[in-house]
């Protein structure tokens, strides 16, 4: 009797879980030993040939290269960025809400919006970055025309949207930390930046790992701004693995080919979360 | 309490009396909700319920035409009925190979109708046609031309009447308007052409005016590698390499408005669609020419086409009909393109009391007709999204350096071969 009243309390988190995300996630694999059916010619089992496909596409080694420079680009100086306005934020300063307030600012903003609005940030001669440049004499640059300086475009812009949101873990997990830590390495006489790597900083390892895994997500999950941006463009100097299985599945109908696309993300996600939870693990210090 | 209850009993009655004979016109439509065409769109709706009784229009506005083809063919999955919708003019093949769209051939039987299907500019009708029927009707649609910055060409001397008639005046034209500050930094541009977005859509134009069309009428081969083809991107990558007269690498789509307006580029490219826009925002006059010639002039068209659904009743189809001739009639197509600043799809709107007045008061809203005559159809072919991303890339990556236009189109076209071979 104990296990239905267990069961019944578990079924509606159950059916959505499993109708929106596990038999999804199982068909798009199933999908993907299927060749892409249309009318004229019904879909039909092809077992690894559409692996087999994706392994010649040079797009798809593309984007997936521009993926990992992204999350490299983007990941580390987004939490670094973080850490610090979270322990300046900290500090008893003037106006201390107001700028808490201002650096989370970006993250309440849709992405959307704020791709419309670094796109004209990043438009030669009328944006806002050049007329800058202009004031030091600097000639303009075609910021997202150029496949150099697209990819570090686009990540500037997703660092400056993301760290706010990450700045509030980090502040939340400051605000817990006990007072008496500090006053402790005071009277030992430890140095400020002795006290934060000692002290501060390992403490704040859960909040890190936590942090770590969203960015990690987040730099494969967050194609938003491209849209507006790049179009992952020029010639997918831009693109990203998601952005791309969007184009296949709905600009080019090719869903078995985007299904399969989408297994390698998702395999590619699950390892990364796997790997950061053993490696860093040992690292953490839960309390 | 009562009151609840009256108004649930009148609703209920409202929504049971009109409900025994209406036939319900549900139709996709690519504007953003909210977009102030939706006002317009739904003005001409609730006119045509108004004439027609037993007929309900319900448009559902799905954003742009990726979107509204997306909703569109996730619907009629679904099994909801749609008889009606503007889609992406170059969604025909795509349509076709889905087996979702029937020619209005079939249900514009009678004479009236049949002269009805020839009303429209032939070259709107080329991306509707399909092995001599059809399929798309021509409504939301526009073309690209040419806009110049008066001020820009009387500064530097030249004549603010007479925009670049060809490639060569371009060129020469953009080097003098070309203006830099005393530490040699470019202030203004001569000429722009947008090469994110819609690449293949300008470079169509280029090849065009170079002479060649860069697909066959079946929609099953292309034409990426021809010598002239090949020569057309050389020109449009010469302008920012060679004449410095554009920025070098892509020229974003979405900004090069703001940039015409704020005096940034001389000349620009651009879609009829901005009509409305530049007249309101620019402090300066601006003229609008068609594109310059090469060989020969020449301007692809774009824009949405109404396509009926294969899933609909005997009497959806009629109501179908109805409803698409009553939004393409003369006068309705005059009001439209007033309203947008997209082409009127028929010779005879031109000729209405309305839109000639216009066209007194803004000549420049009657130069995407004259360039009609130079028109060839936006690209499409079957497998079209991936067929253009091919020479999307080529595009970009010539433009950026990446790679040379000849190889960079060499490889499109073998790509773009294999792919279609399996249509031939």
């Amino acid at each position: 009797m104990k296990h239905v009243y267990g069961w019944l309390l578990l079924t509606p988190a159950a059916i959505l879980l499993v109708g929106f995300t596990h038999y999804p996630a199982a068909m798009t694999l199933f999908d993907s030993f299927f060749s892409t059916g249309t009318v004229v010619r019904p879909s039909r089992f092809v077992g690894l040939d559409n692996y087999a496909a994706l392994a010649d596409d040079p797009i798809f080694w593309q984007v997936l290269g521009n993926n990992f420079w992204f999350a490299l680009g983007t990941i580390p100086s987004a939490i670094a960025l973080a850490m610090v306005m979270a322990l300046w934020v900290n500090e008893k300063l003037p106006a201390r809400a107001l700028v808490r307030m201002a650096y989370f600012t970006p993250t309440v903003l849709p992405m959307i919006a704020v791709a419309n609005i670094w796109l004209f940030f990043y438009t030669p001669q009328i944006g806002l970055l050049d007329q800058f440049n202009a004031l030091f004499g600097v000639a303009s640059h075609n910021w997202l025309g150029d496949p150099d300086t697209v990819l570090g475009a686009v990540m500037l812009m997703v660092v400056w949207k993301e760290a706010g949101f990450f700045m509030i873990f980090y502040l939340a997990a400051l605000q817990s930390l006990p007072p008496e830590l500090e006053e402790a390495a005071k009277i030992e006489g430890a140095s400020r930046w002795y006290f934060f790597r000692r002290v501060t900083f390992p403490l704040l390892m859960p909040t890190t790992l936590f942090v770590l895994v969203n960015a990690t997500i987040n730099s494969f999950k967050l194609v938003d701004h491209l849209f507006i941006l790049t179009k992952g463009g020029p010639d997918n100097a831009s693109s990203l693995l998601l952005y791309y299985i969007y184009q296949v599945a709905f600009s080019f109908f090719d869903t078995a080919y985007a299904s399969t696309l989408t297994v390698v993300l998702l395999a590619l996600l699950a390892g990364l979360a796997v790997l950061q939870f053993l490696l860093i693990e040992r690292r953490v210090h839960y309390r | 309490m009562k009151s609840v209850a009256g108004l649930i009993a009148a609703v209920l009655l409202a929504a049971a009396a009109p409900a025994r004979a209406d036939v319900e016109l549900t139709f996709y439509y690519p504007i953003a909700v909210g977009g102030p065409l939706t006002k317009v769109i739904d003005g001409y709706a609730r006119q045509f319920e108004k004439e027609n009784p037993g007929i309900k229009v319900n448009p559902i506005y799905a954003g742009n035409y990726d979107d509204a083809r997306i909703k569109a063919l996730a619907a009629l999955k679904a099994g909801q009925s749609a008889p009606l919708s503007v889609l992406y003019s170059i969604d025909l093949y795509e349509l076709i190979e889905q087996d979702v769209i029937l020619p209005w051939d079939d249900v514009a039987t009678s004479a009236e109708d049949k002269a009805w299907l020839k009303v429209f500019y032939p070259a709107l009708m080329m991306n509707g046609i399909y092995k001599g029927k059809v399929y798309g009707i021509p409504y939301q649609r526009s073309t690209i031309v040419l806009y110049w910055n008066k001020d820009a060409f009387k500064e530097v001397g030249l004549d603010p009447e007479k925009p670049p008639a060809n490639w060569n005046e371009m060129t020469q034209m953009a080097t003098k308007l070309v203006k830099k500050d005393a530490s040699g930094n470019v202030t203004r541009w001569g000429v722009m052409v947008p090469s994110t977005g819609y690449p293949y859509w300008m470079f169509q134009a280029f090849a065009r005016q170079n002479g060649h069309d860069l697909m066959n009428k079946e929609g099953n081969r292309t034409n990426y590698a021809h010598p002239d083809v090949i020569a057309a991107l050389d020109y449009w990558v010469s302008l920012g390499k060679k004449h410095k007269v554009m920025t070098e690498g892509t020229v974003e789509w979405g900004t090069l408005r703001q940039a015409f307006t704020e005096g940034k580029t001389a000349m620009m490219w651009h879609t009829t669609g901005n009509l409305t826009a530049v007249k309101d925002t620019a402090k300066f006059p601006f003229g609008v020419a068609m594109l310059p010639a090469s060989k020969q002039r020449g301007s692809p068209t774009g824009g949405g086409n109404f396509y009926l659904f294969k899933k609909t009743t005997p009497e959806e189809r009629k109501a179908a009909l109805a409803f698409v001739k009553w939004m393409t009639t003369p006068e309705r197509a005059a009001d439209w393109s007033m309203a947008t600043g997209y082409v009127a799809t028929r010779p005879d709107a031109y000729e209405t009391a309305k839109l000639k007045e216009y066209a007194k008061s803004f000549p420049q809203a009657v130069v995407a007709r004259d360039q009609f005559k130079f028109a060839t159809p936006e690209l499409s072919t079957f497998q079209t999204g991936r067929v253009r991303k091919q020479l999307d890339d080529a595009i970009q990556a010539s433009l950026t350096g990446q790679k040379t236009p000849a190889a960079a189109l060499k490889a499109a076209q073998a790509e773009a071969e294999r792919l279609l071979k399996p249509y031939r």
